[in-house]
């Protein structure tokens, strides 16, 4: 029964992110790009959406350090490499240089599939496909989010 | 740098982002991860037993987001892509392939990782922000 909720939970959560999503204007890519440009006419408005998320995330985060199991069981599995490695600094950087050619990153492209927007779809089956050959040829790198 | 005063959304932008955080947190309370999208969803390239219906749970609210916020607040998102077709796939490929080679993406480095401060996750932020930029620039200004 507990695994039943769990997936719920998991489901609810990713409605509710999308939701932060639509709202705060990151759904959309023009919005993005727009944030990017700080040459051309610039809006700031992601550095809100940043600064409110980490501001809670940041009580979240404090709250799950004092705990050592989650609610719906199992260890915290919360990353706590501290090296800055060549791949974290070079996929960061081919990751953003992709961000700013067509205004998408994972969530939002996937809220935007969820509209069934075309580009969208095909943002996303491209995006399966890089992750594909990273771990196709970069099989030694293993992923930690 | 000039700012587009139209286009900025100071109140919406803080909360929603406020919403992502709260997403994040009730994420790493009740199931113990990182809230990250990439790392979440690339791993339904591989279904093994117990680790694949939770990945596809997630995958799917957020696909039925704007469904539901049609539904409950009547919003319906605005999605503007000026990309062409082809500029579409080599993003796609590039954020894929970045995010997989980079450990995470704007929501598990951005998001989560700075809300831990993890260091890496600055340093991919800040990296993926930097390239973001020059990127954009060379597009808008340059070509």
């Amino acid at each position: 029964m507990k695994k039943h909720f769990s997936l719920i939970s998991q489901y609810a959560i990713g409605i509710l992110f999308g939701w932060g999503l639509i709202i705060s204007g990151m759904s959309n890519p023009q919005k993005i790009l727009s944030f990017l440009d700080i040459a051309g006419s610039w809006d700031p408005s992601l550095l809100f959406v940043m600064g409110g998320a980490v501001l809670v995330g940041l009580a979240g985060y404090y709250l799950a350090g004092k705990r050592s199991e989650a609610f719906f069981g199992g260890a915290l599995h919360i990353p706590t490499r501290r090296d800055i490695s060549r791949p974290l600094v070079i996929g960061s950087f081919i990751f953003g240089a992709g961000w700013g050619i067509a205004g998408f990153c994972p969530g939002p492209a996937l809220v935007a599939l969820g509209t069934g927007h075309l580009k969208a779809i095909v943002f996303v089956i491209a995006m399966f496909a890089g992750m594909l050959i990273c771990e196709r040829f970069f099989t030694a790198h293993r992923k930690q989010a | 740098m000039q700012i587009d005063w139209l286009s900025f959304t100071p109140i919406p932008s803080l909360v929603g982002g406020m919403i992502l955080g709260v997403a994040a947190a009730l994420y790493v309370l009740l199931h113990g991860r990182i809230l990250g999208i990439s790392g979440i969803v690339s791993g339904l390239l591989h279904p093994q037993v117990g680790d694949w219906t939770w990945r596809l749970s997630l995958t799917l609210g957020l696909l039925s987001a704007p469904f539901f916020a049609a539904l409950f607040f009547g919003i319906l998102p605005i999605i503007e892509v000026d990309a062409g077709w082809a500029a579409v796939i080599i993003a796609g490929l590039l954020v894929g392939f970045g995010a997989q080679y980079g450990s995470g993406c704007t929501s598990g480095h951005g998001i989560c990782g700075l809300s831990h401060l993890s260091p890496r996750s600055l340093v991919a932020t800040l990296s993926f922000m930097t390239a973001g930029f020059l990127v954009v620039f060379i597009i808008r200004h340059l070509i």
